[in-house]
């Protein structure tokens, strides 16, 4: 092992053990703040694999992370299905889902391949609207938080951290190891240059479609926990600015890392409460200047700055 | 027939509108490459400027023109000082100091002139042209007929003037126009201030018709898409066309189908996006992009 890999290792446990300890620091409603952002950082990691390491750009994703989401709601309001299997489920419906949609968006790309997703994004709010029967329309569909089993002294809040830290810890360890391997080598080389990865052997409309899938899948885990810890579910939490949210989170965490889907996530949540704070009159005047200003200064976003601070520290001891 | 009728004209009403936002979407994208997401939102702020002068008692046609010179500067301002400093960043860092510069002239617009609705004037009469049974709006045919005028000055400039030919040149090919002598970062501004002059065009015609608050563009700003999705792009031209197809099928599908009527309207409009993508994705009368491997 080099001492690069050690460092990185140090770091990642000291995180979780730190990410373990917060339940018993913070309060119930900071705690439910940290919920979410592990919620964000599974669906930043599924847009990533797709955007920023397939080269695909969705515009799109709120639509999984809705499927997700409804896919939990309607599983336990309607057929009592106990909470744990609903996000199994969600997730391999979302890949399913993702891979057929991934099979027309074959033809697309670039510019045309975010307003086809684009569009989908769009269609979400009304298409939900419109299935009453299944989603409860406009007033969508209230769940009650789960409490903590075997009886663990945990609130629920509590004991839905802990489950989100699990499928968030389970879920960036399987994204690691796919996008470590020949699997991640052949999809970031379709990004690099599709026609040298068709002539080296890689099947690009199989890799795709099936990263798409994938992608889809952690969104709508994502989303499946999320209408878990908000225990409630309605069409318009899921607009289009759910989906630009996310491709924002990407790319201020940067763009193709595993990581910066964690400061993505801490972006997304943190970020428009502090513009809120700062001025109350026009917050989101706040937070589009906090972007402009970010994209200016990490033009390839905090994992990128994180890397060049990196390499000019080494050259600098070396 | 004659509702048919009626829903055709009243579809090429707002196509027209989409039309005229799809038109400054298409400029920008071909004199710079990027898919200006603020575009909307620059249209909305220009059209609060032309009401600021209206509400001083500047007589309409003036502060039309001012408001024009007004978001032109605007747009080139804009390009030299947010946009130029990422210029060279990837495509989706540009993408997202658009979103920033999005939501900040929406939240400074309502921060300025509330959120509350206010009526706009239109300078056509109030008074509907009838021919048969059929309802023409003034306003309506006005601003079709400002559209297309737009769209003829618009194809002049860039036909028969040495300028436009700079501005074209330095969008296909920077490198070479560089050596040429263009100077390519001030073509690429004045893209911006004409597509941003476009906007406010579009933007004045639409106030009346939608009325006026900071979030009125953003439901047409995604027709606006739809449309130049539609047309193609690459195409000024199929950028209006497209918009009245999309107004015209609009009206139609929710008129005569009946499980869609006006619930499922958009999500029709979405779907035909889609369609249009996957038989012909370069659009109606789009230039397929050819590469070079």
């Amino acid at each position: 092992m080099s001492r690069g890999q050690g460092w990185r290792r140090a770091i990642v446990l000291a995180a979780i053990a730190i990410a373990c300890a917060l339940p018993f620091l913070l309060s119930n409603f900071r705690l439910f703040q940290f919920t979410q952002v592990f919620i964000y950082a599974i669906a930043l990691l599924g847009l990533n694999i797709l955007t920023g390491f397939n080269g695909q750009i969705s515009l799109g994703h709120g639509a999984f992370y809705a499927l997700g989401a409804y896919t939990t709601a309607i599983m336990i309001d309607r057929w009592s299905v106990p909470y744990g299997w609903t996000i199994p489920v969600a997730g391999l419906l979302c890949l399913t889902a993702g891979f057929l949609f991934g099979i027309p968006a074959l033809r697309l790309e670039g510019l045309y391949l975010a307003l086809a997703t684009f569009a989908l994004a769009l269609a979400v709010p009304q298409i939900l609207k419109y299935f009453e029967h299944w989603t409860g329309g406009s007033q969508g569909i209230v769940l009650s938080k789960p409490g903590a089993p075997l009886g663990l002294t945990l609130s629920p809040d509590q004991w839905l951290y802990f489950v989100t830290l699990g499928v968030l810890i389970l879920l960036f360890v399987l994204g690691a190891n796919l996008l470590r391997g020949r699997t991640g080598r052949a999809i970031v080389a379709i990004r690099d240059n599709p026609i040298a990865a068709q002539a080296m052997g890689v099947n690009g409309a199989l890799y795709k479609s099936l990263t798409f899938g994938v992608s889809a899948a952690y969104t709508g885990v994502a989303g499946a926990l999320s209408a878990l810890a908000i225990a409630f579910v309605a069409p318009d939490a899921f607009n289009v600015f759910l989906s630009i949210t996310f491709l924002v989170g990407i790319v201020i965490g940067g763009l193709a890392s595993i990581s910066g889907a964690i400061f993505g996530g801490l972006f997304v949540q943190f970020v428009p409460n502090w513009a809120q704070e700062i001025s109350k009159a026009a917050p989101w005047a706040i937070y589009g200047i906090f972007l402009i200003v970010f994209m200016y200064a990490m033009p390839r976003g905090i994992v990128g700055a994180l890397r060049l601070a990196g390499a000019r520290l080494a050259r600098f001891r070396g | 027939m004659e509702i048919f009728l009626q829903q055709v004209v009243s579809g090429l009403a707002t196509g027209g509108i989409y039309g005229s936002v799809a038109l400054a979407l298409v400029m920008i994208y071909q004199a710079t490459d990027v898919v200006n997401f603020a575009q909307g939102e620059m249209a909305m702020f220009s059209t609060y400027l032309a009401w600021s002068m209206l509400n001083a008692g500047v007589p309409y046609w003036a502060a039309f023109f001012a408001t024009l010179a007004v978001a032109f500067v605007c747009g080139v301002v804009i390009e030299r000082v947010v946009i130029r400093p990422v210029e060279n960043a990837p495509v989706l860092t540009i993408v997202i100091v658009c979103i920033g510069l999005l939501v900040i002239l929406n939240s400074v617009a309502g921060w300025i002139y509330s959120y509350i609705q206010k009526p706009f004037p239109s300078p056509f009469p109030e008074k509907p042209i009838t021919i048969g049974n059929i309802f023409f709006g003034a306003h309506d045919l006005g601003a079709l007929g400002v559209t297309l005028l737009v769209l003829l000055l618009l194809y002049v400039f860039f036909r028969y003037t040495t300028l436009g030919l700079a501005m074209r040149a330095a969008a296909q090919n920077p490198v070479s126009s560089r050596l040429c002598g263009i100077r390519v970062g001030w073509m690429l501004a004045l893209g911006w201030g004409l597509a941003a002059l476009v906007g406010a065009v579009a933007g004045l015609m639409i106030a009346p018709i939608v009325f006026l608050d900071p979030t009125m563009m953003s439901g047409i700003l995604i027709y606006a898409f739809a449309s130049a999705t539609l047309g193609g792009f690459t195409s000024p031209g199929g950028a209006v066309l497209g918009g009245l197809l999309v107004g015209v099928i609009e009206n139609l599908v929710g008129t005569y189908v009946k499980f869609i009527g006006t619930e499922l309207k958009l999500t029709v409009a979405l779907a035909m996006i889609l369609v249009v993508l996957l038989v012909r994705p370069s659009g109606l009368f789009g230039r397929v992009a050819v590469h070079r491997v």
